[in-house]
């Protein structure tokens, strides 16, 4: 497939940016924070995205979803990193519909991923136990008692949970940590008994929750897919869901780079503009390469996932890895260029580094997936 | 049967009966490559029937006019008769900068006269042309360069120095920039000249590099004369040709960091192998190499990319502005990493064990890379002003 957007992925990509540059700013974030929202999304303006069909771009249409694919979404999160726009849009549609996609059954895609592509459901992934990730070493318990499982344990770092009204919560129904077979994924409401949710802000400003799972009684139909066998179907969905980030990271990335590059160009010392300085023409020339390496490594993979790509898991090690380090080498420069006044809480480019470290986290960092590119690589 | 059917049954037909056996085996020295020119080096006479029998139909240049010698065939065509040649392993019969540098500059720039003089000895071989841009005061400033070129009436007289002139003293005639004229700024003044380098004004001396020998060349002219009829453009006008070239040149460069033949990582699990997980036992170095992979293949993606968006859009985007930088910075790396990788035999400079030192003499060649055609820091200057529009110093 050419590396080009073709002309309905234009329009996609240029409804979004008009959208999200006036409903859902970096203004409209701080104005999130400094009121002590407790979902850190505004639901009036996540209801005019779902009713723009943007919860169901990469949703089949048998689903209740558009079906235009990966591409699709991978633009409009990529209009979301360039305006630090808050919405469910990476933990409702981008993480639980693909999870939901790859694991679940026909009668249980019938009955959520409608719900999730009308906005009138949001579902969020429970992973991560440790402070790194690591799918494989999940140890939360799921054990068999007569015709329904007992899950205890807890979970970290649960994107909007708050506001989430389900859980997909992945636990061990046998093996041992790091093992591949065992794994389960469950699918519980939010207010399931002996489930509770402890509601926390990162340093992004966005809403997420540690879940404590006490003794939690989970029937049998609640499990998605088949018991035990969750750890291929996550892992794929774990793919796409690394280049759906990464497609963030590029647009974060690269307003952060266009706001510093039109600074240096504003900013007078010495008595000339500082972008005139090769000190610093240098470094922005450079980052601008590798926004450009960037951009081509986001489509690709995008791609790759529309076109069903057998060496997926390679394509989205290379694009989430190589976006962590873009992205952190551009909100690092982004702060330094500016200076002084990058360091106030004024100005909103602070904003950038702050959003780009959670995301880089998310399901894995540059470390984690240079290593896994490595190893898909063969050595 | 459609045109192109019957078309590829003659090629395939007539390089049967044309490419001599010899030339359908894999070059295995630089000596095999055919330059052409007036005394050609080759490693084997058939170097030079197979260059005059595809010269004779106009397939050394198959996308250039009929008029002017080559082949003027459609793309189709030429993707055809490339592919039959690739099937029967022949080898290319004509490689030069005739053909890649100062064919397309005088196809855009050039007068009638002058196609019809040059352009048919280039398809045939007939003459090897070098290249006289940099001199020794004038290398990343390229603009301030000084060889004089004086107005003498039918002719000019040339007084100066080139340096880095590739193969000199092996070529026939030299596409030069020369200064026509000192009074306005350093760009305008600038002429783009032809001239033939057998004369008694014409001295070249190799320079042998770092890595031994080298094709450079130090180029002296001491009254040398130029026909005025080939200047090629108008007289001091030959800066905007000079940068056609350079734009052409480091496209050519970059394509050094395309990704190489034996993946790093393959020589890396032989040399040093890996632990009980399959990962190459020294973590550090595979880090550098996963790195190094990763920016191959994502450099290798964008080269696509930018193709892709140049056949969609008619043109070459601002992203390709990167390629001489990044492409070159790449293969440094990747030299370096041969070293680190190979250890010992990568240091051997002579003897059969050491492959005459073709690893340490490769790693310290890729040192010219990103300073050959355009330094990386020119290279950034250029983003940081045309792409970015930061202003200059």
């Amino acid at each position: 497939m050419a590396l080009v957007l073709n002309e309905e992925q234009v329009m996609l990509r240029d409804a979004a940016a008009g959208f999200l540059a006036e409903k859902a700013t970096i203004s409209h974030l701080r104005d999130l924070r400094d009121s002590g929202d407790e979902h850190g999304f505004d639901p009036e303006v996540w209801r005019e995205m779902t009713e723009m069909g943007w919860a169901g771009i990469a949703i089949p249409e048998a689903f209740g979803g558009l079906g235009y694919g990966y591409t699709g979404l991978g633009l409009v999160l990529e209009q979301a990193g360039r305006n630090l726009s808050a919405s469910p849009l990476q933990s409702s549609v981008l993480v639980a519909a693909t999870v939901i996609g790859e694991l679940g059954s026909a009668s249980q895609k019938e009955a959520l991923l409608p719900a999730i592509a009308a906005g009138e459901t949001l579902v969020s992934l429970a992973l991560q136990e440790a402070p790194h990730h690591a799918p494989l070493q999940c140890a939360m318990s799921a054990s068999k008692e007569g015709d329904h499982f007992i899950l205890s344990g807890t979970k970290l770092l649960v994107m909007d949970a708050p506001a989430a009204d389900a859980f997909i919560v992945l636990a061990r129904t046998a093996g041992a940590p790091g093992d591949d077979d065992g794994l389960s994924a469950f699918l519980l409401q939010a207010e399931t008994e002996g489930l509770s949710v402890a509601p926390g802000k990162m340093v992004d400003s966005r809403a997420y929750g540690t879940l404590t799972l006490t003794d939690v009684k989970v029937a049998e139909d609640q499990l998605l897919g088949d018991i035990g066998q969750a750890s291929k179907g996550l892992g794929h969905a774990l793919d796409i869901i690394n280049i759906g980030l990464a497609s963030e990271l590029l647009g974060l990335s690269a307003e952060a780079f266009e706001r510093t590059a039109e600074y240096l160009k504003e900013r007078k010392q010495f008595g000339r503009v500082i972008g005139s300085f090769q000190g610093l023409a240098h470094r922005a020339a450079e980052l601008f390469a590798e926004l450009e390496l960037a951009r081509s490594i986001v489509l690709q993979a995008l791609q790759k996932i529309d076109e069903g790509d057998p060496d997926l898991a390679l394509y989205a090690s290379a694009a989430k890895a190589k976006l962590c380090e873009v992205a952190q080498r551009a909100t690092n420069e982004a702060i330094q260029m500016h200076g002084g006044i990058g360091m106030t809480d004024e100005y909103e480019i602070g904003f950038f580094i702050k959003r780009a470290r959670v995301v880089q986290h998310l399901f894995g960092d540059y470390n984690y997936h240079l290593d896994r590119f490595a190893c898909q690589s063969g050595f | 049967m459609s045109n192109l059917e019957q078309f590829r049954q003659e090629v395939s037909a007539w390089l049967e009966q044309n490419c001599p056996e010899s030339m359908r085996m894999p070059m295995s020295s630089f000596e095999d490559i055919f330059p052409g020119g007036r005394n050609p080096e080759m490693s084997n006479p058939d170097q030079k029937v197979w260059c005059d029998r595809m010269a004779e139909r106009g397939w050394t240049v198959p996308h250039w006019p009929k008029e002017y010698g080559g082949g003027g065939l459609q793309k189709a065509e030429i993707n055809i008769l490339r592919e039959e040649m690739s099937r029967i392993g022949a080898r290319p019969a004509l490689t030069s900068f005739g053909i890649s540098m100062l064919g397309p500059a005088l196809l855009e720039f050039g007068n009638e006269e002058q196609k019809r003089e040059h352009l048919p000895r280039i398809v045939r071989g007939d003459v090897r042309w070098c290249q006289g841009y940099s001199e020794p005061n004038a290398g990343s400033d390229l603009a301030s360069l000084a060889t004089a070129a004086e107005d003498k009436g039918d002719h000019y007289l040339i007084n100066g120095q080139k340096i880095w002139t590739s193969y000199a003293d092996k070529c026939d005639w030299i596409f030069c920039l020369v200064r026509t004229d000192n009074s306005g700024s350093k760009h305008e003044g600038i002429s783009f000249m032809l001239f033939d380098m057998d004369q008694p004004g014409v001295t070249a001396r190799p320079i042998k590099l770092i890595s031994g020998s080298s094709p450079f060349c130090e180029t002296f002219f001491d009254n040398a004369v130029a026909d005025k009829r080939n200047l090629v453009g108008e007289a001091g006008k030959g800066w905007t040709i000079a940068k056609y070239l350079l734009t052409h040149e480091r496209e050519m460069i970059s394509g050094f960091g395309s990704a190489p033949k034996i993946a790093v990582a393959d020589m890396a699990l032989e040399s040093i192998g890996a632990d009980a997980s399959g990962r190459l036992a020294n973590s550090v170095l595979r880090q550098n190499i996963a790195q190094y992979q990763l920016d191959t293949m994502v450099f290798g993606a964008t080269m696509a990319r930018v193709g892709d968006e140049a056949k969609a859009a008619g043109g070459l985007g601002p992203a390709s502005s990167i390629f001489k930088y990044y492409g070159t910075e790449l293969n440094k790396r990747r030299n370096e990493l041969n070293l680190a990788v190979l250890g010992e035999s990568a240091l051997g400079w002579e003897g059969e064990a050491y492959s005459e030192g073709r690893v340490s003499r490769d790693w310290l060649r890729s040192k010219g890379n990103s300073i050959e055609g355009g330094t990386s820091e020119v290279q950034l200057n250029i983003i940081a002003k045309r792409v970015l529009g930061l202003p200059d110093a």
